[in-house]
């Protein structure tokens, strides 16, 4: 107490959500802290179940899918969002795998709105019958996502990109419930080769649905996209048409509905704040209840990481080694290390970099400035002008290697 | 989902006596050997000199006496004290992690 002047003896950390593929509704402006390391997170990702009718070959599940018997119990989930209430978390994603899947759906949505958590639900929406919906929506469901292949019109080509026969027509039905219900819809469409040239039709699709939001979200290439990219990988005229289109979109559409695009970072100069930021507002729950800072840092082999039956959330958010080893920008490498850009992307993804340099600590391909880069960005340019192998569906076992199927698969096969 | 609904705003005076509301959480996170606070949408990172003062604020208090306590600690003027505190307070009361 030896200062007179007027002093801030706490500081406070805002916490936001500001990019990436995890999109938060919550849209505050970044207040840059670099004093304070560690913020409360946002949003939490629970991925209810691996379970899931489609079997789309851009999925982001591991390709290690989790089994039924591992998966929390009911009460466990319980305990993960009074848990994430606690810890500051704002926000809940209840996805997958498809957690309708999930029979006791219902018991979470309930607790977590009761713990005063926001709830959205990300799902494919094959399995939902209307008054499954309605039902959610009274146990407290704030908000629905609903992923698309295609649109209607083209319900053949999204069905076969889904491995799901109906799945388009389906999906079309409960979005129309959706808003009846009168509950706030987004709609996300993985973009790649086989969609790509629907771009428009697909965001006029989702404002014919009632869509008060779409993502138009460019395939991110790990887990199964990654084992898919030369069949996904659009060439970079077809990408620089579709973003042309957002523009012009996003223009056209100003107050009727809120266009979300996630670029493909083959095609940046510079990487994506993967998760906005590792460790600082994001937490990814399996559905054996291994805690990760991004849904896909399972691929960083040399990470172990906790699980919420073993330990508080909060703890394992705050302590955690696998939260605590890429937060922040300590642990940086050059040319990250000094680069005036490592606050605004922390060096891109950490997957990336340990999958094509073996050190998850070094500068993402992605990046421009990465001495990797330009051999990196050659693969998406000549795949993707290449004939299209047939998809590797997303199925437990699907991703071993087998010998390849010499046709294209059918959703029938499945 | 950003809408509360609008209080009367809590000023602090010597007089008030505070206290932080039940879901306001301050802990010792041992793994830094620091204090945090935990508030619905935020984390607080409160100096040494922030946790003495919130460890005081229990309701029955007033802000005067915690000053009269940390000046005798401190062997420092009450008035620097009491008025450093009231800023304090105040600030972190129009946050909504302090009530009086
Ligand atoms: S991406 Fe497709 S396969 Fe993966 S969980 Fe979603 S709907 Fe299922
Ligand atoms: S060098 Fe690192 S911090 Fe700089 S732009 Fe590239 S990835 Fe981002």
């Amino acid at each position: 107490m030896n200062e007179t002047a007027p002093e801030k003896h706490v500081k406070e950390s805002t916490v936001t959500m500001d990019a990436g593929e995890m999109r938060c509704d919550a849209s505050s402006a970044p207040s840059p802290d670099p004093s304070c390391v560690i913020r409360a997170p946002i949003g939490l990702l629970a991925e209810l179940t691996h379970r899931c009718p489609l079997q789309c070959p851009y999925c982001s599940n591991p390709l290690e899918l989790e089994k039924v018997n591992t998966e929390l119990t009911t009460e466990e989930w319980q305990k993960v969002m009074r848990q994430a209430a606690q810890l500051g978390i704002l926000q809940v994603h209840l996805s997958g795998g498809e957690p309708t899947a999930r029979r006791d759906l219902e018991e979470i949505i309930t607790t977590a709105s009761e713990a005063g958590l926001y709830t959205n639900l990300i799902t494919a929406a094959v399995l939902l019958k209307r008054d499954r919906l309605e039902k959610l929506k009274e146990c407290g469901l704030d908000h629905v996502q609903i992923s698309i292949q295609d649109i209607d019109t083209a319900a053949e080509n999204a069905d076969r990109i889904g491995g799901y026969k109906g799945g388009s027509a389906k999906k079309k039905e409960v979005a129309g419930w959706v808003r009846e219900l009168g509950m706030p819809l987004t709609i996300n469409a993985p973009i790649h080769r086989h969609n790509i040239h629907n771009v428009e039709a697909i965001i006029d699709y989702a404002v014919s649905l009632g869509a008060g939001r779409v993502e138009v979200a460019h395939v991110q290439y790990y887990a199964w996209a990654l084992k898919n990219r030369a069949s996904l990988m659009p060439t970079r005229e077809a990408f620089m048409e579709a973003a042309r289109i957002v523009e012009r979109k996003r223009e056209e559409l100003k107050g009727i509905i809120v266009i979300d695009a996630v670029v493909p970072d083959y095609y940046a100069k510079f990487p994506k704040p993967c998760m906005g930021g590792w460790g600082k507002g994001i937490i990814n729950i399996t559905p054996s209840g291994r805690v990760l800072p991004c849904h896909a840092a399972e691929s960083i082999t040399q990470l172990e990481f906790d699980n919420v039956k073993d330990r508080p959330l909060a703890d394992i958010w705050l302590n955690g080694d696998a939260f605590n080893k890429y937060r922040g920008t300590s642990w940086m490498k050059e040319p990250c290390r000094t680069c005036p850009r490592r606050e605004v992307d922390y060096g891109g993804c950490r997957c990336q970099a340990f999958a094509l340099t073996g050190d998850a600590a070094n500068t993402d391909p992605a990046c421009s400035l990465s001495p990797m880069h330009e051999e990196w960005a050659k693969v998406a340019d000549v795949e993707s002008h290449l004939a299209s192998p047939a998809f590797i569906y997303r199925r437990p076992g699907g991703a071993s290697p087998k010998p390849a199927p010499a046709k294209t698969p059918e959703p029938s096969d499945a | 989902m950003n809408e509360t609904a609008p209080r009367q705003r809590t000023v602090i005076s010597a007089e008030s006596k505070p206290a932080m509301p039940r879901y306001i959480k301050m802990r010792h996170d041992a793994g830094r050997d620091r204090w945090i606070i935990l508030a619905p949408e935020r984390l607080f990172d409160p100096d040494p000199i922030a946790v003495e003062v919130l460890k005081l604020c229990d309701g029955a208090r007033t802000v005067g006496e915690i000053a009269e306590h940390l000046a005798k600690e401190y062997n420092a003027p009450r008035e620097d004290i009491e008025a450093d505190i009231v800023t304090m307070l105040q600030d972190l009361a129009d946050k909504g992690v302090v009530k009086a």
